[in-house]
């Protein structure tokens, strides 16, 4: 055996990754060997593990580099995206802490689980080719099944999990049918090769491979019309969970739908540019219109991210820089919304009791005033007004939507953004205008920092956009 | 100051008096006291350092003055601000009007005081913006941020039907608004810039101004708001607080008309002309078929309401008529408005505070208890109508002068506004201060108090004013006034001879 011939990949890139799946396996040791007393020091250790892997890939230069034979690429739009998830994975733990040992079910399983999950989710970032694109999405997934059956004596929790789990496992085997077939007209699985195999043309059975890989990829988004899974299985889940699924996760989706359609099919956008407008409408109609008979704000909450995928495609669906730029601020932005929404729903304590119906947040604004302003700015910011970064968000999707010629799925988005800002108003209409009933117990100290921190990127980013706007547009550039 | 102008004081001070008032502590009788004069203050402060930016600005030219920049969105869409002709008067209308709104409120509002006042400071912020941004997109951000706030002062301190009211204005205009934001990113692609001054002197070609021109027809038709899509108005006016309506009334209406001035008329000269009859047309039904319903109110606010979508009516029938004398009258119509309709919501919000009823049938013969409202009432009343010698008269006059000029049909049908006008204002007038004074709970009702007296006092003064000496407000207007034609007129003779020198058989 010539040992000169084994040659160790440059593993540099894929630092955080590394951090975080050496530390999993510690703190699974270190589980299983305290028992379920350990589960205070677990979600501290993975706490931390998240920070540092942050830093790691804050630490990054952002330039382009491939690794593991050009199936891991680190670049710009890698770091950014990475950068959301792990933020959405730290917020989720900070929010999951006291709900969870209120209802009993602290276990120091759920912290390992989120960062497994989280790994799954940093792959899809850096996914080079279609075999490192599923591995992620497995792990992913595979992780994201159990946290949402993870009330495990709860009937509705479980059956969330179950759902999830045949509902994604479905979806799996479509993505992977739909990336064989591409697999089988081009000869390769990384992204560059199939750019370089296609040469600008797209024969029948590629154009069948695109349209099962995106319904795949649809699925993880939660875009109509695979969308079905998403109310059920957010209100199903343990509230935290379903503030994790809501953010983390749909960084890791979107990023990986972004760098599937633009590093691999640049060159025959018509081919799937009508797949993403047809799906963007679908979903931002649906979301909105669907979402006006919830009483239940985590379906309610479910139908609003519907909407929100919808709005954050047709910048994919312009398929330029200035889209891939508008993909990523709403993102960031819709993460900051999102987990504030979130931190406040997570609040509703009144003698051990959650609340979970709009009809419940009545007076909140007499009650606890701040938190209602909170909840108030993070609804007007869902609902594009301005000056809330969700205004932002939305500006510049339909900003490369225009460019992109794509007039009339702008004008259906507007449109569709008022019949969405009926609900978000009627949420602060229930805060701020109907009576208010009795005080709820005050905040835990987890919510309180994700909330203050949202809060304070919704209400304030109109004066110092500049920051995101230029990391996002970094991020576009780096794939283009 | 930290390298910001005098214009984003305006922006900030407002800002720093809510700040303020939010660190109040518990609703208590001090706390409430301390809202009320912390409010007070920053209006007064507001107004103080617009009266310094006027005394900088100069009103010979019709270039933007005390014109900043700041870095904000990215190179082509910067945080910029300033003033030129137009702006300038409105700007020191809202500052004017803001510390009435805060007088009005003063023992009316008795809940939730802290916010109510943060409310209005903001929306003061707003109003602001939306008239000294030099940027489409800071332009947009303002215009709509204004939705916030007045959506919460007619939903939580509003009348019986809030709710409805608050949710129809706010859904109304949001969909009225995010067409001009499709027109405004179109425009950025175009011109690859979103600064006003920029975009003034850029040529956007014939057919795309149609577009562009309706989608900000869209927006700044419901903000108008002109018939028929006014519906929301009356509601708005009706179950807002007193103040919110003058604010309404006096303000919001206006950034209708400023858009079409700042942006529709000069940016999209072709289309503006090309449309000018359908605006002549839609002013002229809201003119009459208004003024008719207003004649038929049995709420004293209700017709104000009514009289303001009719007299807004006046407003885009000079800007469209496209000559001096039209544009003129309808920017003065704009700030006289802005000061009558004002006041008369105040006065009835006097009456309001006393009696807890708007309809008209519980008044009658108030003369008799209250001789100093009936006074103040009755300039009001006929400034609405538009009586010679009152702030009203001059700019109806002048946009009837002007769209005699430009159209002598539409002039001869909107003088019947004019004749219904007086028709439901006097009839209203007279209905409630006029006549015996029968109802036994009017029998104990008090004149103006000291506080109501220095709120009504100075609106009554300058309505009298500007009736006898319109040519401050009009000489402020007139050179951005002639800007704007020597640049329409170039603009539209150029699109002519592209027409006449096409050959015949490719047009």
């Amino acid at each position: 055996m010539n040992a000169a011939q084994i040659v160790m990949p440059a593993l540099g890139p894929a630092l955080p990754e590394l951090i975080l799946s050496v530390g999993v396996l510690v703190l699974i040791l270190y589980g299983a060997f305290r028992g379920e007393r350990s589960a205070e020091g677990v979600n501290v250790g993975a706490l931390i593990l998240l920070v540092v892997a942050l830093f790691a890939v804050m630490s990054q230069s952002g330039a382009k580099i491939t690794t593991l034979n050009g199936s891991f690429i680190v670049d710009n739009f890698s770091k950014v995206m990475k950068a959301l998830i792990l933020l959405g994975s730290a917020a989720s733990i900070l929010l999951s802490r006291d709900y969870f040992q209120r209802e009993r079910i602290d276990r120091f399983e759920f912290p390992i689980l989120l960062v497994l999950c989280t790994i799954g989710m940093m792959v899809m970032a850096s996914a080079n080719d279609l075999i490192s694109l599923y591995l992620g999405l497995e792990l992913q997934s595979l992780a994201a099944y159990v946290i949402a059956a993870f009330h495990r004596d709860n009937l509705k929790s479980t059956e969330a999990g179950l759902k999830y789990f045949v509902l994604g496992a479905l979806s799996s085997g479509m993505l992977l049918y739909g990336a064989s077939l591409v697999y089988g007209f081009t000869g390769t699985v990384s992204f560059p090769g199939i750019v370089a195999a296609l040469d600008g043309t797209a024969g029948f059975g590629i154009v069948l491979g695109i349209v099962f890989v995106a319904a795949g990829v649809s699925f993880k988004l939660a875009a109509v019309p695979f969308h079905m899974w998403t109310p059920d299985v957010y209100e199903g889940s343990p509230t935290p969970v379903t503030a994790f699924f809501a953010s983390a996760p749909k960084m890791a989706a979107m990023a990986m739908t972004v760098r599937l359609f633009i590093g691999a099919f640049p060159d025959v956008t018509a081919v799937w540019q009508q797949i993403i407008v047809f799906v963007a409408i679908a979903s931002m109609a649906l979301g909105s219109f669907a979402a006006i008979g919830q009483r239940s704000i985590k379906r309610l909450m479910a139908y609003s991210s519907i909407g929100n995928v919808g709005y954050a495609l047709v910048g994919l669906a312009a398929g330029s820089q200035a889209g891939v730029s508008g993909v990523v601020v709403y993102m960031i932005i819709y993460l900051a919304m999102t987990l504030g929404a979130f931190a406040v729903l997570l609040s509703l304590r009144r003698g051990g009791q959650m609340f979970e119906t709009v009809d419940d947040l009545a007076g909140l604004s007499r009650t606890h005033p701040v938190l209602a302003f909170c909840l108030a700015a993070m609804m007007f910011s869902l609902a594009g007004i301005p000056p809330l970064a969700g205004f932002f968000a939305k500006y510049y999707v339909f900003l490369a939507a225009i460019q992109s010629g794509l007039v009339a799925l702008a004008i259906i988005g507007v449109v569709t953004s008022v019949v969405g800002a009926f609900y978000y108003l009627r949420i602060v209409k229930v805060m701020y205008f109907d009576e208010p009933v009795a005080a709820y117990e005050p905040m835990a100290p987890g919510p309180r920092i994700v909330l203050g921190l949202a809060s304070v990127v919704v209400v304030l980013f109109w004066i110092v956009p500049a920051p995101l706007v230029g990391a996002a547009g970094a991020a576009a550039k780096s794939l283009f | 100051m930290f390298g910001l102008g005098i214009l984003s004081g305006l922006l900030i001070v407002p800002l720093c008096g809510a700040a303020f008032i939010l660190t109040l502590g518990e609703e208590t009788e001090a706390s409430k006291r301390n809202a009320r004069w912390a409010a007070l203050i920053t209006t007064l402060a507001t107004f103080l350092l617009s009266l310094v930016a006027w005394g900088r600005y100069d009103a010979t030219t019709a270039s933007f003055q005390l014109v900043e920049t700041h870095a904000w969105l990215s190179e082509t869409t910067r945080f910029k601000l300033g003033v030129d002709g137009f702006s300038m008067p409105l700007i020191l209308l809202t500052t004017f009007l803001m510390p009435f709104c805060i007088g009005a409120s003063w023992l009316s509002v008795n809940t939730r005081v802290k916010e109510y006042f943060v409310a209005f400071l903001v929306l003061e912020t707003t109003m602001i913006g939306v008239f000294c941004a030099l940027d489409l997109v800071l332009f947009y951000l303002f215009f709509e941020a204004g939705l916030i706030p007045m959506f919460l002062i007619i939903g939580i301190w509003g009348g019986k039907r809030r709710i409805y009211a608050s949710f129809k204005f706010f859904l109304y205009t949001l969909l009225g608004s995010v067409l001009m934001l499709l027109a405004i990113m179109a425009m950025y692609w175009h011109a690859g810039t979103t600064d006003i001054p920029t975009l003034l002197h850029t040529r956007f070609p014939v057919e795309m101004q149609a577009w562009l021109w309706l989608a900000f027809f869209a927006s700044f038709a419901v903000k108008m708001p002109m018939w028929p899509v006014h519906t929301w108005l009356p509601d708005a006016h009706v179950e807002a607080p007193t103040a919110g309506s003058v604010i309404l009334a006096g303000i919001l209406l206006k950034m209708g008309g400023y858009g079409f001035i700042r942006i529709s008329l000069p940016m999209f000269p072709d289309a503006s002309h090309a449309f000018a009859p359908m605006v002549f047309a839609l002013s002229v039904v809201a003119i009459i078929f208004t003024s008719l319903i207003a004649l038929m109110q049995t709420d004293i606010k209700k017709l104000i309401a009514y009289s303001s979508v009719a007299h807004m009516g006046f407003v885009t029938l000079g800007l469209f008529t496209m000559n001096e004398q039209g544009i003129q009258g309808a920017l003065f119509l704009m700030i006289s408005h802005g000061i009558v309709s004002g006041a008369l919501f105040l006065c009835v919000g006097v009456v309001y505070d006393r009696m807890h009823t708007r309809e008209i049938a519980a008044y009658g013969g108030l003369v008799k208890r209250m001789p100093l409202y009936a006074a103040a009432m009755m300039v009001f009343t006929m400034a609405n109508v538009g009586l010679p010698g009152t702030s009203g008269f001059v700019g109806e006059f002048l946009a009837m002068m002007g769209a005699f000029r430009a159209n002598p049909t539409v002039a001869f049908f909107s003088v019947f506004g004019i004749i219904l006008s007086a028709g439901y204002a006097l009839w209203l007038y007279a209905r409630v201060v006029y006549g015996k004074l029968e109802k036994p709970n009017l029998q104990g009702i008090l004149d103006l108090d000291l506080r109501e007296k220095i709120i009504i006092a100075p609106l009554v003064a300058l309505t009298i004013y500007y009736g006898v000496h319109p040519a401050p407000v009009l000489d402020t207007f007139a050179p951005s006034t002639e800007a704007l034609m020597q640049s329409m007129r170039t603009a539209l003779s150029n699109t002519q001879t592209a027409a006449a020198t096409l050959p015949p058989a490719s047009r």
